[in-house]
Parts: C-alpha cells; structure tokens; sequence
C-alpha cells in the first residue's frame, strides 16, 4: 500500500502523518495520533461513537478518509474549550445528570449535543431527541441524555454568551 | 449521636444516618468518561503490537474438506495463520450446571473437521497492519461439504432430525415441580392456555468485543473488554500452560449485558501473542459481531394455568424450549433460571415445569441481561391478563389474588425471606402514567398496561458463591480497595469505593478502586447474575467493619473511649459528639499509629453466600439467594393503519432494598427499560437457515432518542435485600416486565393480545386483519 502524507489539524494543532490511502479517518485519529475519545462502534456511520466536529458540524469519523480531510478543522471531545481548567460545561452537565453509564457513546453524544445548542438557543426535549438520533447508546435509555443536554442549553443562555 | 456502627446495624433503612451510601456522588469513572479519557478494550498499543483477525464459517453446517492458508501465508505484513492444528489443547468445555441428563458438549477453539454456525471461527490472522489481516481472512481458502443442519428447536426435538452434536439435540432437561398439576388442573373452573415466542437479541453493547494481549517475563497478559477475568484458567488449558501463566485483565467495559460474560476475543488473542511473541489487538468489526456473538435464547413458552372462579390460581403446567443454539456455552443455566422463575410472583400449589436447552445450528445463545428470567415474563404476565378477563376481574384483582409474599413458598419448594412490595411498586408505576392521553388520529388508539416480575440477584446457590477483596490503609490515610470485579458500567467499582467510605470513613476522592486483575486482586467471580453489588458489596461492608475493628481499638486507646462510640466520617475518626468533647484523629495519623504498634491496616476478606443443594430428579430445593421485584406501566398509542407503536408514557418501579447510589439505580432502570422496549418492539436477529438476514447495525434497529419517551422512575426502599446495608441487585430486573407491560398496553389498544415478540408493526397489522376475520377469542388470544 503506498503512503501519502497528510496534514490534518486536531484540536488546534498540526499533526504530520503517513497514510495509506484507504486509512480511515477514525483509525488515524484513534491509532495514529492516540485519541481514545474517537471510538469505532460500527463503521457504518450508524453509532455515533466515532463522532468528531468536522468545522463545527459532527460527522462520523468512519465514514471519511484522513486523507479527505486536509486543511479541515478537527475537533474531538478532549479538544474542547474548557470554560475552567477542567471541563467544558457539558461535561459538568453529563457528570451531574448522570448521562454516561459506561460511557462509550459520551464523546460523540456531547459533540453532536454541543453543535445543536450553538445553533439552537432553546431546543426543546423533542429537538434534543431530534438532533441525537444518530448517537445510540446502549445503557442509559436517554432519558439523562436530554436532561443534560436540556440543562447545558439553559445554562448557556444563562451565560449570555449567545446572543 | 450513635457511633456508626450501632447507625449502620441497626437501623432501619430509611432512618438509617448515612452519609455516603444513598447519595449520588458523580465521582471515579464517571469523571473519565465524560473527560473523554477511559481506555476501553481498543485503546491499548505496545511496540511491534500485531492486529488479529478471526477467519468465520461461512457455512451453517458443513463438513470442513480443507483449508488452505498458503495465499494468505504470502501476503507482506502477514505474520501468522494459526488453524486448529496449532492450538494445543482446542476445547472450551463449560462446567456442568447440574441438570438433569446434561450433555457434556465441547467447544471447540478452532473448527477442525466441522462448523456448526455460521460465523464460528476457522483460522486466525496476525499482520502488522489491520488492513492486511483483513485482506489475508479474504486469502484463507475453506472448503466445506454441506451437511443438513436443523435450525428450528422445535424441530430439533423430533427424532429423525439431524444431530448438532452426536450425543443428542437436547443439552439439558430441567423439571420443576410441586404438588398434583395434572390433578389439579382437571378440578380447576378455568384454564387459560397460551403459547408465546420470543426472538434472537443481540447485546449491540457500543463497545465491540476487543482487547490486546502480550506475553512478558514467560507470562500470556489478556488485557480485554470482559465481564470475567476467571476465563484465566480456561486461556491456561487452550495454551497447555499451568495457570500461574496467564493472567487476564479487564478493561471498564463500554457495555457487556451479559455478551462478554463467556469469552469473546480472548482464546484468539492468547494463541496469536502466544505464537508470534508479539503483541496483539484485536477488535470485531460490528458486523462480526453482529454475526458470531452470542444472543439471547429465542423462548417457546407454552402454559396452562388453572384456577378457581374467584381467581385464585390453582396449578400451572409450563413447557419451554430454548433455542441454544450450536454450543453449549451458558444455555443449561439461562434454561434453569427460566424454569425457576416461570410461574412469576404468584403462589401457584401445584405446578410442573419443563425447560430444555436445544442444539441448532444457529449462532450459540447464552447470557443476556436478564438471563432465562425474563423471557417468561412475558408468558407468566401474559396469562395473568387472560385469566383476569375470562373471569371478569381487573388485571390488577387477579394479581392482588395470586401475588407472592414475604414468608410464600415458591415452586421450587424455597420460601422467601424478604419484603415483596409488589404492591407498591405497581401503585407507584400507574398513578406515574396520570391522565389518559388522547389518540393524535383517527387511525391511532391508545391503550395501557402493566407487568410485575421477579427477578434473582446472585449466582445460583449451588455454586456456593464467594467474592473476596483487600482493603488496605494507607499511611497517608488514603485507602485501596482492590478487587477482582469487572466493571460494565453500571458503577460496580464506584459503589464499593462508597460503601468503604461509609463505614471507614475515608473521604471518597482519597479512595483508589483497583480491579478486574487476576495477577494484582483477590478473585471476586465475574459480573454477572446481578452479583456483584450483592457480593463483592457484602465483601466490601464486611472486610471494611473488620478492618475498622482492629483500627479501632488502637483509636479507642488513644482517645479513651470505647471502641464502638467512634465515629468514622471526614477522614477522621471522632469520639461522639454528645459530651462535648469531641477530639478526633485524622486517618493518616490512625495509620501511621497502628504502624508503630504492629497492628495491620491491611484486610484480605472472603464473603460468601449461603450455600444449599437443588435435586434435578424431583425439581425441588434450593435455587436463587433472593429476587428483586418491580412493576411497569405503559401508556402506546397504536397507529392502525400502519401498525406503528408509539410508547407515549412509560413508568418503572423496583423495591432496591436501600439505594447505594441513586442516580445509578435510576439509571440503570431507564437503561434496562430501554433495552426491554427493544425487545419488544423492535429487536430481532433474524436469521433464515442459519444464516442472518443482516450483519449491519443498520438493519440491527435498536431505540433510538427518537424511540424513547422519558422513563419515570419511582424506586422502593423496603430495607430488605441481601446485599450490602439491606440493598438488593437492580442490574437485570428492570429489562424482565417491559414487553409484557406493551403487549398489555397494545392489547388494551386494539383488542388483540401480540403473542409474539417483537411487536413489529408488520406483526401488529396482523393481529388487527385476524381481529377483522373473527379469528380472535373473547379474551384476545388467537383461536
Ligand atoms: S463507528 Fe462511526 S458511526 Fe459507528
Ligand atoms: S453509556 Fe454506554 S452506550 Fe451510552
């Protein structure tokens, strides 16, 4: 298999990699530059669990090839802004409702979440419900997955960075 | 105030002081899993680590002719192709459950001669890049003959049918009963008689089955997504190695529900590291999955139930079949568990029970959340409604007429020693349901329904259960727990670290939880059973009030108090507060006290379960160590056009005994539902001679967000259970009543009770046209 070179940029910085061309995005990001919040789950673009923000949308990882994506901007779970040192709101929000239980399907659960809260100021149950379709989990049967996503979006416009 | 000794012996729950145990700190995994930071299975890799891959049967049944490895050999980046010929010993033989006429049916690690399902591994592959270990399975040349495979149980039984296995199509035979059934049932003023299906499931856990194993020091090290590090001992036969030679380590799972209770990448993983020398990963694709791990057993459940005019049930005759699948794996105990439990939470005199385990050649069946236990809710729940409305009662006074209560005999002769609190959970479960919705079309119906279930926490009894762990003090004052519990999620290692901290004292950020090692931990048996709250938190509670004993008296000797006025909270230990007086001393310096008078700050503590005896002959004696008990409620509107099932409301309620974490038992109760309305809606593996009809987790439909209404949770606290502080296990339970509680709810719909599961809306479209046809009886079963 011949080896391309590709630049991708994750989480704000500039990785250098040799890939085949048939090297999955998710298998570069997971394998090549050791980010374990990218997960396979199916490989079909089903799960969610590979999730990433592709210029702030979420995209599953597995359905694209490293080398697609040069000049993109990646950004993955532990890419995110945190608010203080620690964590991004809506990871304080999961923690607090409970909404991870072996916590498989959380990375690509927030990412999806967070991109819906930028957009939507105030998403109702329903919207959330919407909007995370493609994210499956397997162990919490949802219900704390929309309390906490309910609750991020309520303390963002409490922040009044929004508008 | 009362030391906490006396707070935590003797006080009811519910009155009971504590300070940790019942709140719901969100700390340890937790805190990983939403950092992103948990290292699952896959997220392993060692210099020169080889990428693993399973070659799978493509053929149900079939003589294997030859194989040729020799393309595959060939291809660069290939570094190994092991067939059964290289494995040294190739048997997986599980241990016998007691059953009556069980067979005694080896597994083998690697087909040699023939394959039984489609999907059971052929050959391995190692190769320096996963690409290329998947191009090589590609290369690996099989040659079957095709020999006749049986793929229906019920077929399996007849005498002509072909033979899985030479000894025989029927793994394991249990019987179950008490009093004259037959008698009985010819006195009764009313038999119900009902026969119910249910289907192939797959776990579909997000995590696939993975893990990376390498061999250091003349030691095979399996670090592996598991619910059981005991497989060690298995992996030591395979390789031919003493046991001291393998030592299996468990990653936290990104779910397991049963799936990764028998061995899943482990043999595979030993062999190729064994042979090469060289680190291996290997992870299943999601179709492999789909494809090759096991699934719950498809039920046959056919039930008579007499009774008497004003309700009371009189006797039960229950026959199930079990569709095992190819190989044994965990199908005589899942078989056993759906005998024991089959006439549900009702006092029934006379009653038999059949339950048979049956060869196919279909993908093996084994453990699945709820494990034999909750297929026949929807047989026992379902019969309860059909005698209510033959005999113009409610299906709530039926229930009120037959329920089981704390002191009852069940039918395997065992009588129960705990609260029951049925009762309230179901008041709970429908005043949650509140006004009745209205119909959103003029083709929509609304209906509603409950279902109550029992289900067992802990191994069967006679396996004598047992679960060590070793809590050590450290001079800091910090503490370890060490145990060799798995974690599926579900907070296994968090609640140990909270009820250590409730008798010790230690704060809970100064505790480290070190498990699922056989080389570093005490053995703690697998997670399974719903056992380990039960277990390693009974082990926990003791070894932890026994290591507080002997700290104890050198901090009562230090304060002048008695030993048992202490208070242990905060990281401190206090003498109680009434006099005044209160002077304490921070653990690290109880520790470092205790180092300097000899005393040991360090606890290596068994717990074990009580032990009995279960005759196979006469279906009689001891079988589970308590039961966990709940009711639901549910609230569909079906659409009748399309024969789509909307779940418009959906309430649960479980008697936990006393909660260790709150929003962990509501959690896993909403998770469990949600797997519970997959089965009964949705979920089905299925497959057409053996072969499935999709491997894609496309076609797989499991609920989505969109699928679920929000799960109210109404949780029970008798302060009765046999696990730690009273607690009862709530990892299985909440899956069992669901699919009943639906099919209730359609059949309060439409007027045609789903026997059949799942309810798909193909299905539904059914039962509405033979409706239509008159085919359908006054009480809704099928003519
Ligand atoms: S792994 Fe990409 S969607 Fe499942
Ligand atoms: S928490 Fe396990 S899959 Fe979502």
């Amino acid at each position: 298999m011949t080896k391309t070179q590709v630049q991708l940029r994750v989480n704000g910085r500039t990785h250098e990699l040799w890939v085949g061309t048939n090297r999955l995005l998710l298998d570069a990001l997971h394998d090549d530059l050791g980010m374990a919040d990218v997960r396979y789950g199916c490989g079909e673009g089903v799960c969610g669990t590979c999730t990433i923000l592709l210029d702030g949308e979420p995209v599953s990882a597995c359905l694209l090839f490293a080398v697609q994506v040069e000049g993109r901007e990646i950004t993955t779970l532990t890419g995110l802004p945190a608010a203080d040192a620690e964590s991004h709101p809506i990871q304080d929000c999961f923690l607090q409702a409970g909404a991870a239980q072996c916590g498989f399907c959380t990375p690509g659960m927030m990412l999806t979440a967070l991109a819906l809260v930028e957009r939507t100021e105030r998403p109702t149950r329903e919207d959330i419900r919407y909007e995370l379709v493609g994210n499956l989990c397997r162990c919490t049967g949802y219900t704390k997955i929309v309390d906490a996503v309910e609750e991020y979006a309520c303390r963002r416009r409490g922040n009044g960075s929004h508008d | 105030m009362v030391a906490m000794t006396e707070a935590i012996e003797s006080a009811p729950a519910g009155t009971t002081e504590f300070t940790v145990v019942g709140n719901s700190p969100a700390h340890h995994d937790f805190q990983d899993k939403v950092q992103g930071t948990l290292r699952y299975g896959a997220d392993w890799k060692l210099p020169g680590m080889l990428y693993g891959k399973v070659v799978r049967s493509l053929q149900p049944c079939a003589r294997i002719t030859a194989i040729d490895t020799s393309a595959a050999r060939e291809l660069p980046g290939v570094v190994a192709v092991l067939t059964a010929s290289d494995v040294p010993f190739n048997k997986v033989v599980d241990n016998a459950s007691g059953g009556l006429g069980e067979l005694t049916v080896a597994q083998p690690v690697l087909a040699e001669d023939r394959v039984r399902y489609t999907g059971e591994p052929v050959a391995l592959i190692a190769a320096t890049e996963p690409e290329i270990a998947a191009a090589a399975v590609d290369l690996v040349d099989v040659s079957y003959a095709d020999l006749p495979g049986i793929f229906d149980p019920e077929e399996a039984l007849e005498p002509e049918a072909p033979l899985v296995h030479e000894a025989g199509n029927v793994l394991v035979n249990w019987r179950i009963g008490r009093g004259d059934a037959a008698a009985a049932m010819a006195a009764a003023d009313v038999v119900i008689t009902g026969e119910y299906r249910s289907q192939h499931v797959e776990h579909a856990y997000l995590e696939p089955e993975s893990g990376v194993g390498w061999s250091d020091n003349g030691v095979l090290t399996l670090r592996v997504s598991t619910q059981v590090i005991e497989h060690a001992s298995q992996i030591a036969r395979i390789l031919d190695v003493s046991e001291n030679k393998v030592r299996i380590i468990a990653s936290y799972m990104g779910g397991g529900f049963g799936g990764k209770e028998d061995m899943t990448v482990e043999p595979y993983l030993a062999l190729l590291a064994w042979h090469t020398q060289r680190p291996v990963r290997m992870v299943w694709d999601r179709q492999e999955s789909i494809l090759a791990s096991t699934k719950r057993h498809p039920f046959v459940m056919r039930y008579r139930t007499g009774a008497k005019a004003d309700g009371t049930l009189l006797a039960q005759e229950i026959d199930i079949i079990g569709d095992a699948g190819a190989y044994p794996c965990l199908s005589a105990r899942v078989l056993f568990a759906g005998a024991a439990l089959a006439a549900g939470p009702y006092r029934v005199p006379n009653i038999t029970t059949r339950s048979r385990a049956v060869f196919t050649n279909n993908v093996p069946a084994s453990a699945f959340r709820g494990f034999g236990a909750m297929q026949v809710v929807f047989g026992y729940e379902s019969q309860m409604d059909k005698l209510a409305e033959r005999l113009g009662l409610t299906p709530t006074e039926i229930r009120d007429r037959n329920q089981v209560s704390k002191g009852d005999t069940i039918p395997t002769g065992e009588s129960l020693h705990t609260a029951v609190e049925l009762t309230a959970t179901r008041d709970l479960a429908l005043a949650r349901l509140g006004p009745r919705s209205t119909a959103t079309g003029p083709g929509c119906r609304v209906g509603r329904g409950f279902a109550s279930g029992m289900q067992p926490y802990g191994r069967t009894i006679w396996f004598r259960d047992h679960a060590s762990v070793w809590l050590t003090l450290q001079t800091d004052g910090s503490l370890l727990i060490r145990s060799g519990v798995t974690d599926l999620g579900a907070g296994q290692a968090a609640s140990l670290c909270q009820i250590a901290s409730e008798v010790l004292g230690a704060p809970l950020e100064e505790i480290s939880v070190y498990i699922g090692d056989t080389a570093l931990n005490p053995p703690a048996g697998g997670t399974f059973a719903t056992r380990q709250l039960y277990m390693s938190g009974n082990a926990v509670l003791s070894g932890a009030r026994e290591l507080r004993d002997s700290l104890a008296a050198v901090a009562a000797e230090e304060l002048g108090v008695p030993p048992d006025t202490l208070v242990w909270r905060d990281g401190m230990v206090r003498t109680a507060d009434s006099s005044g007086q209160n002077r304490g001393i921070r653990l690290a310096e109880l520790a470092q006290m205790c180092q300097r008078r000899g005393v040991s700050t360090s606890n290596l503590h068994t717990w074990r379960a009580r032990g009995g005896e279960f005759d196979p002959e006469a279906g009689q004696g001891d079988s589970f160590p308590d039961y966990t008990y709940g009711t639901h409620a549910a609230e569909v509107e079906v659409d009748t056009e399309t024969g789509v099932v909307r779940v418009l409301k959906y309430a649960a309620s479980h008697d936990v005994g006393q909660q260790i974490n709150p929003v962990r038992v509501q959690g896993q109760i909403q998770g469990g539902v949600m797997q519970g309305l997959g089965y009964a809606l949705m979920e089905d593996h299925a497959l057409i001679d053996g072969q499935p009809v999709s491997t894609l987790f496309a076609n797989y439909l499991i609920p989505t967000t969109m699928d679920m209404p929000d799960i109210e949770v109404d949780v029970v606290e008798s302060g009765e259970g046999c696990g730690p502080l009273n607690a009862r296990g709530i990892g299985e339970p909440p899956v069992g009543p669901c699919a009943a509680a639906i099919a209730s709810a359609i059949k309060d719909a439409i007027g045609v009770r789903p026997n059949r599961l799942p309810i798909t809306p193909e299905r539904v479209l059914e039962l509405i046209d033979e409706q239509a046809a008159g085919r359908v009886a006054k009480d809704g079963d099928h003519e």
